[in-house]
């Protein structure tokens, strides 16, 4: 392969561009980002970031936000075409068309365009904010500092519980609302999951749950009126300054409409984020590896590894399977998950109590025919470290045996 | 210099967490001790509480991972080196002497 374009400039599009140097590929290497800012991580946006912690200033904090440095740059030796939308893809998968008219003929294409946040339906009101990228922090971030304000966060998953969090650290008033009977349930399971709405009562945020929201009502003049309140499905009113939706995220595929490439909530990709053309492999939010979409900051930085590997070999070589892991940082508490916890499987605390969380937090574990099958840890990030690396082990050994068996 | 613990409570494998600003971490790697700052260059993770093989420790947040020796990083996502500090054990106490630069340069000394 003479030249490659990895389109998305995120966190999964430098892991690919990474990792196409460090497996050898010499040849004209492309970087197109929609945002205009060099790659950056976005863990932090709604946590340190957003208080605008450290005594460092806005520059320091953006330089702590950067995923690469100059010299990292220099050695990629790649050409960076940043804040330009990529807008097709051919149907064989060998040129991308730039939203500036440029074409970029390619060998091979990295997929890498993650998700946009989900917004509610009606006009844009001005207060009214989701949380995804550097921008969408700023814009948050100049609000919540001028001065004690109403906060209605809808959606308890982590970006509206982080940022929840943050808000009450920030001295405002703070509303969580929450469609499904609890947060996170989905994720951490029945058992558990009342551990983390039990974080926004000790930490000072009110949480509304089982209620979703009718809509939202602006008042005001001039080009965009400003939020007022958040009008809740069984009719109660919630005063706004500031809203935060979310409510979740919306692959970018829209761009590959035209393409021969089968898009199915994110682009559907093999077990080695292979697409349905060989020189064209996905990675990051926007694919569906093996019938899962990820949207974890682990699953960006290990799937360009398997998917530049199987792109310079023009075939799958070689599984994505990466131990599912995420964490989230929330009222003073670190919340870490790994595994593939199923429902009705069994929970079991080894250490701590779920009960007494000021105290040291907890681990525990999700079983089922006496197998773990995830863990679930909340400050203790030591203990967690050994059962999350007993169930990678655990994965691999399966993996393999799985490969064996199809060669018998 | 900054007494840790006594070297009978700091066994192999071991490390302890020193509530200074910023937080040092000792560790005991296979009979040598190291002491480096204790928060990951990368995201606020407690190196402490890493995972320690050999002279490598590896956060517990992301998998960065760091040679006690150097405070350099060896694998992403941690591109900046964190700084150590030298060990001293007398009388069967082990001390931290910190660095004197404020700034990270993970140039400094190991015991």
């Amino acid at each position: 392969m003479r030249a490659i374009t990895v389109v998305g400039a995120s966190l999964a599009g430098l892991y690919a561009a990474r990792e196409l140097r460090a497996q050898g590929f010499d040849g004209r290497l492309t970087v197109v980002g929609a945002e205009p800012h060099q790659p950056y991580d976005r863990p932090p946006l709604s946590k340190d970031f957003l208080m605008g912690a450290g005594d460092e200033g806005e520059l320091g904090q953006l330089d702590q936000l950067a995923l690469t440095d100059p010299e990292e740059m220099a050695e990629l030796r790649a050409e960076w075409i940043l804040g330009t939308r990529a807008r097709a893809l051919d149907v064989r998968g060998r040129t991308v068309v730039l939203d500036d008219g440029r074409t970029l003929a390619s060998d091979g294409v990295v997929v890498a365009t993650g998700a946009r946040a989900r917004r509610l339906p009606g006009p844009p009101l001005a207060g009214v904010h989701t949380l995804r990228g550097l921008d969408d922090a700023l814009a948050l971030r100049a609000e919540l500092t001028r001065g004690p304000r109403r906060v209605v966060v809808i959606g308890g998953g982590f970006i509206g519980a982080e940022t929840a969090s943050s808000c009450v650290a920030l001295g405002h008033d703070v509303t969580v609302v929450e469609a499904a009977p609890l947060p996170l349930a989905a994720q951490l399971g029945p058992e558990l999951a009342p551990v983390c709405a039990g974080l926004h009562a000790r930490g000072g945020a009110r949480l509304l749950t089982g209620v979703g929201v009718a809509g939202l009502v602006g008042a005001g003049s001039g080009a965009l009126s400003a939020v007022r309140a958040v009008e809740l499905a069984d009719g109660r009113s919630l005063p706004a300054d500031v809203v935060v939706v979310g409510i979740g995220a919306t692959p970018n595929t829209g761009w590959l409409a035209g393409s021969s490439l089968a898009v199915a909530d994110g682009i559907l990709c093999d077990d080695g984020c292979a697409t349905a053309l060989p020189q064209v492999v996905a990675v990051g939010d926007v694919a569906r590896v093996g019938g899962v979409r990820a949207e974890h900051w682990t699953s960006a930085t290990e799937q360009p590894r398997v998917a530049v590997r199987n792109l310079l070999a023009g075939r799958t070589v070689e599984a994505a399977r990466p131990l599912p892991y995420f964490w989230s940082d929330q009222y003073g508490s670190r919340i870490q998950f790994a595994g593939r916890r199923g429902d009705g499987d069994t929970v079991r605390i080894l250490e701590g109590s779920p009960e007494a969380l000021g105290e040291g937090g907890f681990l525990a574990v999700y079983e089922r025919a006496g197998r773990t099958t995830a863990a679930l840890a909340v400050d203790r990030a030591r203990s967690f470290m050994k059962v999350r690396r007993g169930l990678a082990a655990q994965e691999n050994q399966a993996h393999q045996v799985n490969q064996a068996k199809e060669y018998v | 210099m900054i007494p840790v613990c006594r070297l009978v409570d700091l066994p192999a494998g071991e490390s302890v967490r020193l509530d200074t600003t910023p937080p040092v971490a000792v560790f005991n790697a296979d009979g040598e001790l190291f002491a480096i700052d204790d928060t990951c260059s990368h995201q606020d993770a407690s190196l402490s509480e890493g995972w320690l093989e050999g002279c490598l420790v590896e956060c517990p947040l992301h998998a960065a991972s760091f040679d006690l020796r150097t405070g350099r990083p060896t694998c992403l996502p941690a591109r900046k080196p964190v700084r150590t500090h030298e060990v001293h054990v007398a009388d069967g106490m082990i001390h931290v002497r910190l660095a004197a630069d404020a700034g990270a340069t993970g140039e400094g000394s190991a015991a």
